[in-house]
């Protein structure tokens, strides 16, 4: 495989993984090329496509298409359900991926994509072994920060929170990380699902048939 | 569990990106991302040091932005810091911006090899997988010098862990693609082929793909994987869906590691050994069985996966071509898709077919699909579906189908979808003319083209009906019947108007009998069209005019009129205006009998390869013409044709296009003609409406100094090759060419002055002695000595060049000045009497040893016996490459001086290279070929000391002076060197592509050759390597 772009319906880059050397102005027209070519397709169309000596495999799930670009003798169909488990990966990850997902947290759709396909090649195809190094990946973090959180500011928790019901939080500091997270996402997740944002992201489910 | 637990938290990072989404305009987004830019960067030059947290956090957002399309310059130094911090999160982002941004900046590239090499040690799997993910992301060939050592040892070390492994193959797989110079898995080959037997399927999937590009490196070191993959791939198609647990996806058991080792096969020949080639076999035909269970799941995943493993068994088979029971299932499993109501599928099925049209036991299996193929022409809503069965229909093609299918694509045509029109239009006059055995047909054909798709057909598509209709004939008075109707038209396209100028010009003669199509209405069509043609095909016309003139006198005085016209001769185009005048002239002056011999019509041209051809495989790329490149296969399975056909055919293939080299032989029949062509009484001129080659020694001027037909219009590259032109201009007559050749002669010389137009005019050659008596004693050509450099140097000197002094001693000077076109060349030997003495049974000849006999064809005008004293003879060599050569043809003197015989044999400096033909491309179809060409033995490294100073131009001039195209900004590394041509031989053409990397602190050079052939590798690398 050569390339990987997640492009949402309007044309806007959502991920893009580039598995050969290319300069960027080459990237850049590339991805002009792929958006303008899949974003024409009419639905129920062949995922397949010619592009100078590339074959090109294209999916849409949800407002986000998936399409990758390869060599002339790699297997289409099976570059289709490459796109697939991906979608699945993502799924498992963030419970219900949406586009929003993938747009504030980019560095983990990154992480994911790495840990399931290096250098062109698929690296992992079972789904749990991947899902249980990613999740390894984030316990690590997770243990990190509780201790990060516990050394640095035990004394602004205790004053902060005061009082027994937040003592237990402190207890739980687990939880305590959980709930700063969602006041986070809150944000971006109330503003999808409510509105159309300037670039017409809709928070709408990817399908996903297991 | 709630995603939204998930992740490390920055807040700040966050806000940043709802920020970015919530910007009404591009203005404002911009905006916003300055300000948070210039925030970074003070924190970033702050005197407060930063913490690990919001150094990550800032990274990141630097990296969103980049991602959104921005440029960065800054924040790599902070991304690096990251790389050692021992928090995972921090590690982690230091990587993905490293990956993502670093190949572009390579000062950091120490600072970051040495957190890698720490990672990489660190024996922490998490962090040893995140430092190989690095560095398969990156893959620049800094972090191979530094890894592809550690890597393979990682690989095979026995208490790595699986996923570490996994990774490292990878890692590998991706050096060996950047840099497989440093890849060199020497003593680690076999305990990496043994991982194709690892207990953990993700290792042997990750392991596959290594040993795949591996193996097509070098296929001999990796032989043994064949009989591992086979046995495994046995046991995963022989297992319960259940057995390979979260291997197996939607009821298929491993599809990714049976494709990659189906794949892995397809780099060997079918298995030698009886019991592992039955085992295969065996395998296959349970995959093809397989696909006629029904379907252990309605999910489209399934049946994805399932035939994704069948498309590659079936790639495999064809790849094998050798089971034709196989072969034939193949095709049948392959025509039952066709009809299958997933698109993917009928996609898919197209595709594939076109590789099995052209093996031998499958083409007919293939050729009973065509209903359904052109069905699908006509049904399928989706255009790259429709484009695949175009491809099919053309890779299906044989004589026996070649009426339907062309008359099939021929009406697609008219509803075609723009994008595709002009690949059509070349396949179909490929197909019309490799298939014609009736030339009305194919004259029908084209000109239907021109009129369904004038816009789409080339330049090349209309000059190649010409040369066919020139060349035959029996269907010179067809054609130009047909052209005349087609004009009838009232709108018609001036690819039309092209082909009927020039087919009239040539041949209206034939069609003037008749009252309906008299000379006047022809010429009256013809003009019709004149004002409405742009200024090529106007200046066609006006020589289409004056063919009229010699054709039929009686129409004479109109078309004086015409040119007479001021809109002709003061138009403002000056090739026009010359034309016109001319040609005025012309027909005023010269008589009928010169007219005769002046206008003759054209000689056949060469059979040559078509250059429709050509221009499809520019279109396509190699790889795309299977029916092409296996023509000689089907040819023997389809029904045989004609021997008239099949010769055309293999003359057309085994002569590549050329131009320069046309010798325009005289016509050697007459056409049956409806009216007698005018001849002149003497024979003796032969002037066709072309600019002549250079055929004795030059060419001074010509009725016109552009083109005057562009069917053959490819002005030598050099006409004042001699600084002629110059002698020409103040001279005012051609220079002699030895006795015996063919002159040129100044036949108006004494009507120069009556010429408005300052040109000396009116040349042809002529084969008759007597002209030359017409001659004044001309001057030698001027001999520059002086710009000539010694012949000090060794022979090697020409290699990149084409003039000098070949060879001096104190009597006789050699001096060479020589031009190659595609597979041609003529060379101009001088020999100067450097005495005052003559020399006396003067002969040179040209011998070709041994097997260069066959390889090149140099053929020596006979010269002067004679030279004066002081004075100098020259000689002309055409040289023909007919295939790739090592050895040099030797040039054996002899003459008599002062009573002694003397005897000198020199080497010509004749080295393949000079057949080549730059080619430019980019950088992505550079690196395709150069992939394409990644067999061993077609690839030649040679490292060597230079010999001369490493001066960046000069070695640019000599790579360009070697014959390649020097291709900028497609080596990452500017200061290496890069090349593409394409070597022509009569039989073949050899793509060659070369990359040159100095090292100036060595002092040394490396230099690669990849070609197609592995003989030209070796030979180019030889020459070019002495040159440096």
């Amino acid at each position: 495989m050569r390339f990987l772009l997640l492009f949402s319906r309007q044309g806007k880059l959502r991920l893009q993984k580039w598995f050969t050397p290319i300069p960027e102005r080459e990237k850049k027209k590339i991805t002009r090329d792929m958006t303008t070519m899949v974003l024409a397709r009419k639905p129920r169309s062949c995922n397949f496509l010619h592009w100078k000596d590339l074959k090109i495999v294209y999916k849409r799930y949800a407002s986000l298409y998936f399409c990758c670009g390869l060599d002339a003798e790699e297997n289409e169909l099976l570059a289709l359900e490459m796109l697939h488990r991906y979608v699945e990966l993502l799924d498992k990850y963030f419970g219900n991926v949406c586009e929003l997902d993938i747009i504030f947290n980019f560095e983990k759709a990154y992480f994911i994509l790495d840990e399931f396909l290096l250098g062109g090649e698929v690296q992992e195809t079972s789904k749990l072994v991947v899902a249980r190094s990613v999740e390894a990946s984030d316990m690590l973090q997770e243990t990190e920060r509780l201790m990060e959180i516990i050394l640095l500011f035990p004394l602004f928790f205790s004053c902060y929170h005061g009082g027994i019901h937040e003592q237990a939080c402190i207890l739980t500091l687990g939880e305590m990380d959980l709930h700063t997270h969602q006041k986070d996402s809150g944000q971006y997740r109330s503003g999808g699902l409510t509105t159309v944002q300037n670039d017409g992201v809709v928070s709408c489910r990817m399908r996903v048939c297991f | 569990m709630p995603a939204v637990s998930k992740g490390d938290g920055m807040r700040g990072l966050a806000v940043f990106i709802s920020d970015i989404r919530n910007c009404k305009s591009k203005e404002a987004e911009i905006k916003r991302i300055n300000k948070e830019l210039a925030n970074i960067r003070s924190k970033f030059k702050g005197d407060k040091a930063l913490d690990g947290y919001s150094k990550k956090k800032y990274v990141c957002k630097l990296l969103f932005i980049f991602l959104l399309g921005h440029d960065i310059d800054f924040g790599h130094m902070e991304a690096v810091n990251l790389l050692s911090s021992n928090k995972y999160t921090e590690k982690q982002i230091g990587y993905l911006f490293i990956s993502v941004l670093v190949n572009s900046n390579s000062d950091l590239i120490s600072l970051i090899n040495n957190a890698l090499k720490n990672d990489l040690s660190s024996r922490n799997p998490t962090f040893m997988n995140l430092a190989l993910h690095c560095i398969a992301n990156v893959g620049s060939r800094e972090m191979a010098e530094a890894f592809a050592a550690e890597v393979p040892r990682i690989l095979v070390a026995g208490d790595t862990m699986d996923s570490v492994k996994q990774s490292a193959a990878l890692c590998l797989l991706r050096l060996n693609r950047t840099s497989p110079d440093l890849v060199l898995m020497g003593e680690w080959t076999a305990r990496v082929v043994h991982l194709l037997n690892d207990q953990h399927l993700g290792v042997v999937t990750a392991a596959t793909s290594l040993i795949t590009t591996l193996a097509q490196k070098s296929p001999e070191d990796f032989k043994t994987s064949v009989s591992l993959a086979v046995a495994r791939l046995s046991r995963i198609v022989s297992s319960a869906s259940t057995d390979l647990q979260d291997y197996t996806y939607y009821f298929v058991a491993a599809p990714w590691l049976s494709v990659k080792l189906l794949r892995l096969l397809q780099c060997y020949p079918p298995p030698e050994d009886g019991a592992i080639r039955g085992r295969l076999t065996e395998c296959l035909e349970t995959i093809l069985n397989k696909a006629q269970e029904p379907p252990k799941s309605k999910k489209v995943q399934h049946s994805n996966a399932k035939n994704a493993v069948l498309f590659e068994a079936i790639s495999l088979i064809i790849h094998h071509d050798s089971e034709p029971t196989l072969l034939v299932r193949a095709c049948n499993q392959l025509g039952q898709f066709l009809q299958h109501r997933e698109t993917n599928l009928r996609y898919l099925a197209l595709e594939s077919m076109c590789t099995l049209a052209s093996s031998e036991f499958s083409h007919e299996a293939v050729k009973t699909h065509i209903e359904t193929v052109i069905n699908a022409l006509k049904s399928e809503r989706d255009v790259s579906v429709r484009q695949r069965a175009v491809d099919l229909l053309y890779a299906m093609c044989d004589r026996s189908n070649a009426k339907q299918i062309v008359a099939e694509m021929l009406s697609y045509l008219e509803t075609a979808d723009y994008s595709i029109r002009e690949e059509i239009v070349l396949k179909v006059a490929i197909l019309a003319e490799k298939y014609a055995v009736d030339y009305t047909w194919y004259v029908d054909t084209i000109l239907n083209l021109i009129r369904f798709a004038g816009d789409y057909v080339s330049d090349e598509v209309w000059y190649r009906v010409i040369q066919i209709v020139i060349n035959r004939d029996e269907v010179q008075g067809y054609a130009a019947k047909t052209v005349f109707e087609a004009l009838q038209a009232p709108a018609c396209h001036e690819n039309l108007v092209k082909v009927g100028g020039y087919i009239l010009g040539e041949f209206g003669n034939l069609i003037a009998g008749d009252s309906r199509s008299s000379p006047l209405i022809q010429f009256d069509l013809l003009h019709s069209k004149f004002h409405l043609c742009s200024v090529p095909t106007r200046a066609l016309l006006l020589s289409a005019y004056i063919k009229f003139i010699n054709l039929f006198p009686e129409v004479k005085g109109t078309i004086q009129e015409v040119l007479r016209s001021d809109s002709q001769l003061r138009n403002a185009d000056v090739e026009l205006q010359q034309r016109a005048v001319e040609y005025l002239r012309l027909s005023c002056i010269a008589s009928t009998d010169i007219l005769a011999t002046v206008l003759e019509e054209m000689p056949p041209f060469p059979e040559r390869e078509s250059s429709i051809l050509a221009k499809l495989k520019r279109k396509k790329g190699p790889g795309n013409l299977h029916p092409d490149l296996d023509e000689n296969r089907k040819e023997r399975s389809a029904n045989g044709g004609t021997a008239d056909h099949s010769s055309t055919t293999s003359n057309a293939k085994s002569s590549p296009l050329s131009f320069v080299g046309d010798l325009l032989a005289p016509a050697s029949t007459a056409p049956p003609t409806n009216r007698p062509r005018p001849v002149s009484s003497s024979y003796l001129l032969q002037a066709p409406l072309t600019p002549m080659p250079p055929q004795a020694s030059a060419v001074p001027v010509l009725l016109s100094t552009g083109p005057l037909f562009q069917v053959a219009a490819s002005p030598t590259p050099s006409t004042d090759l001699l600084g002629l032109g110059s002698t020409i201009t103040t001279q005012n007559s051609a220079p002699p060419a030895s006795k015996g050749t063919s002159l040129l002669v100044d036949v108006f010389s004494e009507n120069i002055a009556a010429f408005p137009v300052e040109t000396p005019v009116a040349v042809g050659p002529v084969a008759d002695e007597n002209f030359s008596s017409f001659l004044p004693n001309t001057p030698q050509v001027a001999y520059a000595n002086a710009t000539l450099p010694t012949a000090e140097e060794p022979e090697d000197k020409f290699v990149c060049k084409n003039n000098g002094v070949l060879y001096e001693n104190q009597l006789l000077q050699i001096g060479l000045k020589s031009e190659f076109r595609q597979n041609l060349g003529r060379m101009y030997v001088f020999f100067g009497n450097k005495t005052s003495t003559q020399f006396m049974n003067f002969a040179a000849s040209v011998v070709c040893q041994d097997t260069l006999q066959a390889q090149l064809n140099v053929h020596a005008k006979p010269a002067d016996p004679t030279v004066d004293g002081g004075a100098q003879l020259q000689q002309i060599l055409n040289i023909e490459c007919v295939s790739d050569f090592v050895d040099a043809p030797v040039l054996n003197i002899q003459f008599r001086y002062g009573g002694t015989l003397q005897s000198i044999a020199v080497k010509l400096p004749i080295t393949l290279n000079k057949f080549f033909q730059p080619t430019e491309m980019t950088s992505q179809d550079f690196f395709q070929r150069w992939k394409q060409l990644g067999a061993p033995q077609q690839e030649v490294q040679k490292i060597f000391k230079a010999k001369h100073s490493m001066d960046t131009e000069v070695t640019k001039a000599k790579i360009m002076g070697f014959g390649a195209a020097l291709l900028d900004g497609v080596d990452p590394n500017p200061s290496n060197f890069v090349g593409a041509g394409v070597i022509h031989t009569k039989t073949t053409q050899v793509g060659c592509l070369l990359r040159l990397e100095p090292n100036t602190q060595a002092q040394m050079y490396r230099l690669t050759l990849r070609t197609s052939r592995d003989t030209v590798s070796q030979r180019l690398c030889d020459l070019l390597s002495e040159q440096f």
